[in-house]
């Protein structure tokens, strides 16, 4: 039977087992759109920003395996969308992004909401396309899901016309997709495992510094069999956090920028680095020169050949899927592993540093943003799913709520994207519909994205945000505070709205927290008495709070400023 | 170093400006680039001379892997090769320099192709070396208009890029 295009990208979405796409209306999509609401498997999540549709889809995909789906119209649909294509991109995760165009026969005239976004997206993207015949339409929705979600995951956008969307043809969907020029790695080198399986045996100082594609790749339970198998310390990255336990002892902390004084230390000092699916960034090793002066053997395991010997050389690399690898690892080291004796010198050295707990901080009159993170933790029991926007408040985030498990913690690691924050817990409440979920942000980034706080009314999103409001945009403010004489150019942030009401407004329901001692219990109640109501809570924080450790752009891992210095 | 580089791709629009747009992105150089379908349609043949440290390198040659569109990337001066280049040049012609220019051509085996009363279009192949040398050994008053078509590479013997 012949069906339209529209009706074909709705089977498409079907058979791809798709339960929720997160889009807005418009012109160009309005074929998908009538088709959309003739069935009811599919369920659209109406945002109030293109941006939020994909970081909602981002999250969505993020916190549950799936992959998220985002549908947008053509021209200034797609720009707004941009933002969080990229965002996604950099932190690969696999979404597919269906993009309206104005008909094929306007394409390039300067027709009304028209816009190259094949050329605008291709940068930010894994792969995309542009539709111009609906009998190719199935297929290359077909592939666009495959190539999201195969190899190193990523963004697709899939650019379909409006005349094409309106057109008939037969539609049967590819079971299977082969491609000539696509063939991503999924088994390691085995005689590179063996190497690398010797060399952690000949270690004296080793680390285990794990990223996002433990997570990406659900190795996290991989990675902890490893990790145990062979007692040695473990250091997450940003995008890392919860691939291993944090409360477990050999977890050494997060490491980079803003790592601790013992993750930093030991990444640095280790004379043998396993470096499992992360790509030693600039917020992560420092200064590649001062990184580089200490004699060591790198292993590095990724899907991804290119981030291999990037940034740093590596000695062993393995590219494969990260719980493939890992599997044979553990393999080979069930026939025996013996650490060397050295390495419980190695572990005294690590408790002396870890000793120096760099993560101190004193609550005084005003709240601390460390404590509110803390009593946070407390509160949820450490099993609530934490978004987080970008800036101090996402550092002490990741430093202060100790994630045991995978996809729990969500945030904009690689692009850095204010406003996510929001948006990213819509996401993760409709993959997670029974869990908590917590916003932690601050008076900045809440304001990227706050029209977001009438798409959580619709849809009744018991989300928790937490304001960290220290009436500054306070990473930017602490740079300045460091590095540019206390001169504060445009970082502070006045005529605030009053939040509670801007809350309350929405339907939802809003609190003011200005006390240390009030705290918990504000917390307590908006986790019980206020369940099923998403709280605004607008934490009035000390102004002067920073993030410590920190290592400053262009400096060496050892180079931190602790907060015991100032 | 310098480096030819071939690609072969699928043969589908916008393939091209995903290669060209990782080149500028990432800031490598590309000093010549010539693409066109091969014997089989469906694919494109693409070369590009580039220069770069090797880690340099290794990132362009894996970066380009990455590329959906692209089967196939080969580092062709890694090994035996050869390379050509096609140069068309306009030059004048007149008065004695019309006999010289004849004989340039003939010593660089050169040939004309279009002459008027005034201008001789010579076109001339080799490895861009030898056209960088003829242009050199010209009187450069004279030269009018070069256009040359960038590298073309193909390894030697049992080398064979091919899907």
């Amino acid at each position: 039977m012949m069906i339209t295009g529209a009706e074909i990208v709705i089977r498409c979405l079907q058979e791809e087992k798709v339960e929720h796409v997160f889009g807005y209306p418009g012109g160009s999509v309005l074929h998908i759109y009538d088709e959309l609401f003739k069935q009811d498997q599919i369920k659209h999540i109406l945002v109030r920003h293109e941006q939020a549709a994909v970081h909602a889809a981002d999250a969505y995909s993020r916190s549950s395996r799936k992959v998220g789906v985002a549908l947008v119209t053509s021209g200034p649909g797609v720009t707004n969308a941009v933002t969080g294509i990229a965002t996604a991109y950099m932190d690969s995760v696999p979404l597919v992004v269906l993009c309206g165009q104005v008909p094929t026969f306007y394409i390039g005239q300067d027709a009304f909401q028209e816009c190259d976004t094949v050329g605008i997206t291709r940068p930010c993207v894994k792969h995309n396309f542009l539709v111009k015949d609906v009998k190719d339409l199935a297929l290359t929705l077909k592939k666009a899901f495959h190539i999201a979600t195969t190899g190193r995951p990523g963004p697709v956008v899939v650019d379909i016309p409006k005349d094409v969307t309106a057109l008939k043809c037969e539609f049967e969907y590819p079971k299977t997709v082969q491609m000539r020029s696509y063939n991503p790695v999924v088994k390691g080198h085995l005689g590179q495992i063996k190497k690398a399986v010797q060399l952690l045996a000949e270690a004296k100082r080793p680390v285990i510094y794990t990223g996002g594609g433990v997570i990406l790749s659900d190795a996290a339970e991989k990675l902890t069999q490893l990790a145990r198998k062979l007692g040695f310390p473990v250091t997450n990255t940003l995008m890392g956090l919860g691939g291993f336990p944090a409360t477990d002892k050999q977890n050494v902390g997060m490491l980079g920028m803003h790592g601790s004084y013992e993750a930093n230390m030991t990444m640095h000092y280790a004379d043998l680095i396993l470096a499992v699916g992360a790509r030693f960034d600039d917020r992560v090793i420092g200064n590649p020169e001062h990184f580089g002066k200490e004699q060591r053997k790198i292993i590095h395991v990724d899907i991804d050949p290119s981030s291999i010997s990037k940034r740093v050389k590596v000695d062993v690399p393995i590219v494969g899927n990260v719980p493939d690898v890992l599997e044979e690892m553990i393999k080979l080291l069930d026939d025996g592993f013996q650490a060397d004796p050295a390495v419980a010198d190695w572990w005294r050295q690590i408790e002396e540093w870890r000793g120096r707990d760099s993560l101190r901080y004193k609550q005084g009159q005003y709240i601390m943003p460390q404590y509110v993170v803390e009593k946070l933790y407390e509160v949820t029991g450490g099993d609530a799913f934490i978004t987080s926007d970008v800036g101090q408040h996402q550092m002490f985030a990741a430093q202060y709520y100790k994630f045991d498990k995978p996809r729990r913690w969500i945030n904009s690691g690689g692009l850095g994207t204010m406003g996510v924050g929001l948006p990213y817990a819509m996401g993760v409440r409709f993959a997670n519909p029974d869990m908590p979920v917590a916003c932690i942000t601050g008076e900045g980034s809440i304001q990227m994205c706050i029209q977001e706080l009438s798409t959580c009314k619709q849809f009744e999103l018991p989300i928790k945000i937490i304001n960290l409001n220290n009436g500054m945009l306070g990473m930017v403010r602490q740079w300045q505070e460091m590095f540019y004489s206390k001169r504060y150019s445009q970082s502070y942030v006045t005529s605030l709205p009053d939040f509670v009401r801007l809350a309350e407004s929405y339907g939802h329901v809003g609190m003011k927290i200005e006390r240390p001692e009030d705290v918990e219990p504000a917390l307590r109640k908006a986790f019980t008495e206020h369940k099923n109501d998403l709280v605004f809570m607008d934490f009035i924080i000390d102004p002067t709070a920073n993030v410590f450790p920190m290592v400053a752009a262009g400096k060496g891992l050892t180079e931190m400023i602790l907060a015991e210095d100032l | 170093m310098r480096h030819i580089i071939s690609i072969l791709l699928e043969n589908e629009a916008g393939a091209l400006s995903r290669v060209a747009g990782l080149f500028s992105a990432r800031g490598y150089n590309i000093e010549t680039l010539t693409v066109a379908p091969t014997e089989d349609a469906s694919l494109s043949r693409m070369t590009i001379v580039t220069w770069g440290s090797d880690d340099v390198l290794e990132q362009i040659t894996k970066q380009l892997n990455k590329l959906v569109d692209v089967v196939k990337v080969v580092d062709l001066s890694e090994a035996a090769h050869v390379e050509r280049e096609l140069m068309l040049i306009k030059v004048r012609a007149t008065g004695k320099d019309r006999e010289e220019m004849k004989r340039m051509a003939d010593i660089f085996r050169g040939r004309i192709i279009d002459v008027t009363d005034s201008t001789y279009v010579i076109e001339l192949t080799g490895t861009s070396a030898k056209l960088d040398s003829f242009i050199n050994a010209l009187d450069a008053g004279l030269i009018l208009e070069t256009v040359r078509t960038g590298v073309s590479g193909i390894g030697r013997g049992d080398r064979i890029l091919k899907v």
